[in-house]
């Protein structure tokens, strides 16, 4: 049997602590956080491409994906359960992906950036486009079940949000041994200096492509807990605005460690959500000045608020 | 050295953990402190765009209508039937929320205005898809929620069995029916027709329907180009071009705001509106702003008989000055339409005959199937099972001189039973199939 | 045959006024190596303070044309010169030797104060300025025209081109820029003053960015948002051009341009798709765009 890391002990126990709060937890935190955990999940996949080097500016398009999955799976093929509309999501995603990545993995820099940006402005514009699945208005989701156990009413946020902690947790138990392989850390390697990395006898396209695949599929997961949970899904997913996002959390929380993006996500949420409440006119430039304080003080995202003595020491 | 001073990994995660629930308990406290509201508030959440492209000419007019009747609503000088203080006695307090961000934003927003700042009612929506993405929600949390402007017709065929969610406005359809309409009694001879909308749901929707009531009203009529510039493009040189290409006439647009205004401005400058006269079915939110720019003959809707299509009457007299007054510039169709929610909302609560505070179950049996009085005349909720206006459709054409302003002329009122579907017909088939049961007398 | 001269004539008039918007983009990039996301902000700074000042100019009486344009161009590139030394000084100054992408955030960050900020200073209504667009008329081809105002844009364009390549190929200081963009820490090595050369750049790239918005602002109506709706296809013309080359910008403009124009004259349905799909179809065959330069990798 695999020996648990304490950083993995820790993760089941923030998870089952998150769950299980989600009893005493007001309706409007439930649904929120699963969000978040939702968004996370994107910004993890942002993560790992950041980890080599990488800056997507249309991770959004998977994100769509995943989300029109399961409209369409629900609306189309009468799939209502959970669980396959999300493998449906998931399988789509990485059959692009595959494709899509044997051409980005040749690109760097802000070039990555632009064609990924790219290819989720057409997505956005082949959804605007589609009249018959509601341009840009979008449409509903179905009502869904999981294994077979349907929700009650009232208890649909509280099993979203189960169901995108149990998503959550597999994907970060995953990811932490990723960034310790031999892959995972060979995407660091080539984001410090890939030619060295193809003198070591390791194809760093054949590294990028595999780790751009694992994103799309985190990608996916994500946009299908957002239409799951929200009950709507629209072509603004996959706007570039909604990509720009997802860096932006990844930024704030950092590379660190994969719990880095969970918080961020949440803080991100948050502050958003108080400054539009507070602030409604005038909610953007709250959220420009925390952005810009973080990247003053905290360059390494929020994660090094927990790494910093230790570095200090070392 | 300092062992003891370096987290190790799980104290790293504890406190990782730590903050997470720092902020979640955060969250519960503001919960719980918004959860002593008063008792003799009634607290409305106000939904409409504070940021972007449609904050200025929707947006922002609608807020500063609230506003204005808010104010009046608490004062109790708003003219008959409703010059009591208040609602069902109760002062009214608003919360406003900016509706940029999309629908899944908004439906995480809607959430947190009744379930963390527990408003008791909620009036809003511009955009169709937060109409479509909040209107199941609405029906969940059980709150009371009136849609003021959004226009897709999709919204109650999707809808089924409402209780909680209901629109005061016109959708869509209705708009482009009567602009069909408007044609074919003020120019019958008209072969040519081009359109110009803004590439997204409203314009393609807006398009579609104008399409097929003309190929019904006025088979002859010929469609010789659509244009399809993306929204907030603001340039339009090439698409004025192409049009010019195709000699049109009759110009039909969907498109609203500034998109609207700086399309007419071009299209003036560059003597396509020379050749052809404009259809602007949104038209009428620039009825104070064209000045010298929309030639003379500019046909204007307003999407219902509001701003300057308004009626005259106690409250639409009263609404302009008081606006004006206020705001400096007179209504626009927006404005009228969100003063006619909040009457909505007064009437309902006023008649619902609670004690105190109305649930919101009071709220929504009292206004299902109810006739108002509003800024636009009378209002019967006659559609969708009661849950949507059913309101005439009104088109004008616009002249402005220098010295007198603005003016409509030659304006056409069209029964709401000509322009809407009646219950239960898909509004695009009910087109194709020539308008059954339409009264248009 | 028609068609073809209406996909000439609006192509260039398009690309015109992409070039005016990607210049400035380009410039900072090449020199700075910063994409600034806030270039769309400072397009809306300029577009809103050539179309207040020409509208506070007719509203006062004022009738000369000259005057009116000579007021746009003028607030245009004072209001996004100091915008532009403002961000430099205040924010971008602290973060120089960061990360690229971390620039980009930054720049990012800009761009959402900004917004808030104009709104604050400019309200949520539109502006409107149309008078100097309607003073210069029209030129009729049979049913075909064209606006003089835009025939004029072309013609600033071409000016603004020619002034950038002439200063950056032909001036001491354009060679000391030429220097910084091949190689910085020689260049430093040598004695330039690069934090100077880096103000210098962004203020002018900024100004170039509110000309581009001061001369559109005549044409358009002047809303919150015009910023972010431009940066993107400002972004997909440096992009294809190839960054941080004037020749590429220009280019670009006019190959997207061209693209758009017939697009929308033949099949208005793609136009949506055709700025990316152009984009996306150089990228493949040139991965450094146009006229980019690929940079040696170390080892």
């Amino acid at each position: 049997m695999m020996h648990l890391q304490k950083s993995e002990v820790l993760l089941i126990v923030a998870a089952l602590v998150l769950g299980l709060s989600s009893f005493i937890s007001p309706d409007w935190l439930v649904f929120t956080s699963t969000l978040a955990i939702a968004a996370a999940l994107v910004v993890m996949g942002v993560v790992m491409l950041m980890r080599a080097g990488l800056i997507s500016f249309g991770q959004g398009l998977f994100y769509c994906m995943g989300g029109y999955a399961v409209g369409l799976g629900g609306r189309f093929l009468d799939v209502t359960d959970a669980l396959a509309l999300i493998g449906l999501g998931v399988l789509a995603t990485v059959a692009l992906a595959m494709v899509l990545g044997l051409l980005l993995t040749r690109y760097r820099e802000i070039f990555f950036a632009m064609l990924t940006l790219a290819f989720s402005m057409i997505l956005y514009g082949i959804l605007v486009k589609s009249h018959g699945l509601g341009s840009t208005d979008g449409f509903g989701v179905v009502d869904w079940s999981i294994l077979g156990y349907q929700p009650a009413q009232g208890h649909e946020s509280s099993t979203a949000l189960w169901l995108a902690i149990v998503l959550a947790l597999a994907a970060a138990l995953f990811l932490n041994r990723y960034f310790q392989s031999s892959l995972g850390l060979a995407c660091e390697a080539i984001r410090e200096n890939e030619v060295r990395v193809e003198y070591m006898g390791i194809s760093r396209r054949q590294v990028l492509y595999i780790n751009y695949v694992i994103a799309a599929a985190l990608g996916s997961i994500g946009g299908s807990l957002t239409a799951l949970t929200a009950g709507h899904v629209d072509p603004t997913m996959a706007y570039w605005t909604i990509s720009g996002e997802f860096v932006f959390i990844a930024l704030l929380g950092g590379t660190g460690h994969v719990a880095a993006p969970f918080i961020a996500a949440f803080i991100f949420i948050l502050v958003r959500t108080y400054a539009v409440e507070l602030f409604p006119n005038s909610w953007q430039l709250i959220l420009g000045v925390v952005l810009l304080l973080i990247i003053l003080f905290l360059p390494k995202g929020i994660w090094s608020l927990f790494t910093r003595k230790r570095r200090a020491e070392a | 050295m300092g062992h003891s001073l370096q987290p190790k990994s799980w104290q790293r995660t504890l406190l990782g953990t730590a903050t997470s629930l720092a902020i979640a308990s955060g969250g519960i406290l503001g919960f719980a402190g918004s959860a002593s509201a008063q008792e003799d508030t009634f607290k409305v959440g106000l939904v409409t765009f504070l940021s972007g492209g449609a904050s200025g000419p929707f947006g922002v007019p609608a807020a500063q209508a609230a506003e204005t009747v808010i104010k009046a609503i608490n004062e109790g000088t708003l003219p008959a039937p409703y010059n009591t203080k208040g609602i069902n006695g109760l002062q009214l307090e608003s919360v406003v929320i900016d509706e940029a961000g999309g629908p899944t934003k908004q439906v995480e927003e809607y959430r947190n205005l009744v379930q963390r700042q527990n408003v008791d009612a909620v009036i809003g929506y511009i955009s169709s898809g937060d109409c479509l993405a909040v209107s199941p929600v609405a029906e969940e949390l059980k709150t009371f929620t009136i849609a003021f402007d959004c226009g897709t017709p999709r919204l109650f065929p999707e809808l089924e069995s409402p209780k909680y969610f209901f629109r005061t406005g016109l959708d869509a359809t209705a708009d482009n029916v009567g602009a069909a309409h408007y044609l074919k009694e003020t120019r019958p001879d008209i072969t040519r027709v081009a359109g110009i909308q803004q590439n997204y749901a409203w314009g393609q929707d807006s398009w579609n329907d104008f399409q097929l009531s003309m190929k019904q009203l006025m088979p002859g009529a010929e469609f010789v180009d659509n244009q399809t510039p993306q929204i907030f493009q603001g340039s339009y040189g090439t698409e004025i071009s192409a049009l010019q290409t195709n000699r049109p006439e009759i110009i039909h647009s969907s498109m609203w705001g500034g998109d609207m205004e700086a399309f007419v401005a071009q299209a003036n400058v560059r003597g396509l509106l020379d050749q052809a006269t404009a259809l602007l079915t949104t038209g009428e939110s620039g009825f104070n702003r064209f000045k010298g720019q929309a030639p003379d003959g500019t046909i204007l809707g307003g999407r219902g008989p509001f701003g300057a299509f308004m009626p005259d009457n106690d409250l639409s007299e009263w609404f302009s000055k008081a606006y004006e007054a206020q705001h400096g510039v007179p209504p626009s169709y927006p404005s009228s339409k969100m003063a006619q929610a909040l009457l909505a909302l007064k009437y309902a609560a006023d008649n619902s005959g609670a004690e105190g505070k109305p649930s919101d179950e009071q709220l929504a049996s009292t206004l299902k199937s109810a006739t108002f009085e509003s800024v636009s005349g009378t209002v019967r909720m006659a559609l969708a099972d009661g849950h949507q206006a059913l309101q005439p459709m009104y088109y004008g054409e616009y002249y402005y001189s220098s010295e007198t302003g603005p003016e409509l002329r030659n304006i056409r009122s069209y029964s709401g039973a000509c322009v809407s579907p009646p219950d239960g017909h898909d509004a695009q088939e009910w087109i194709k199939s020539g308008f059954p049961q339409a009264d248009c007398n | 045959m028609l068609t073809i001269w209406a996909i000439l004539i609006d192509g260039l008039i398009y690309a015109s006024w992409l070039f005016l918007v990607a210049a400035g983009l380009t410039v900072i990039y090449g020199v700075m190596r910063i994409l600034n996301m806030a270039h769309g902000s400072l397009y809306a700074l300029g577009a809103y303070a050539s179309a207040s000042s020409i509208g506070w100019y007719y509203a006062n009486g004022g009738d000369q044309l000259w005057i009116a344009f000579a007021l746009l161009a003028g607030c245009a590139i004072v209001i996004g010169a100091i915008a532009g030394l403002i961000m430099e000084r205040g924010v971008l100054r602290l973060m120089y030797g960061r990360d690229e992408v971390l620039m980009l955030i930054v720049t990012f960050a800009l761009l959402l104060i900004l917004e808030d900020l104009m709104k604050l200073a400019w309200g949520t209504t539109p502006y409107f300025a149309y008078q100097p667009y309607a003073a210069l008329g029209r030129f009729n081809f049979g049913v075909l025209s064209v606006s003089g105002y835009q025939i004029m844009v072309i013609g600033v364009s071409v000016v603004v081109g020619a002034i950038l390549w002439f200063w950056l190929e032909r001036t001491r200081t354009g060679k000391i820029l030429r220097s910084i963009i091949h190689d910085r820490e020689v260049s430093e090595a040598m004695g330039v003053n690069v934090r100077r050369m880096f103000t210098m750049t962004f203020v002018i790239g900024a100004g170039l960015g509110a000309i581009a918005g001061g001369f559109t602002a005549p044409i358009i109506s002047v809303v919150p948002g015009i910023g972010v709706e431009v940066i993107v296809v400002a972004f997909a013309v440096v992009v294809t051009g190839g960054l941080g080359s004037i020749t590429g910008a220009a280019i670009g403009a006019l190959i997207v341009g061209l693209a758009r124009a017939a697009s929308i004259h033949t099949m208005p349905q793609l136009e949506l798709f055709i700025i990316y799909a152009v984009m996306a179809s150089v990228l493949i065959f040139r991965p450094n765009g146009l006229f980019g330069q690929a940079t040696a990798r170390k080892i």
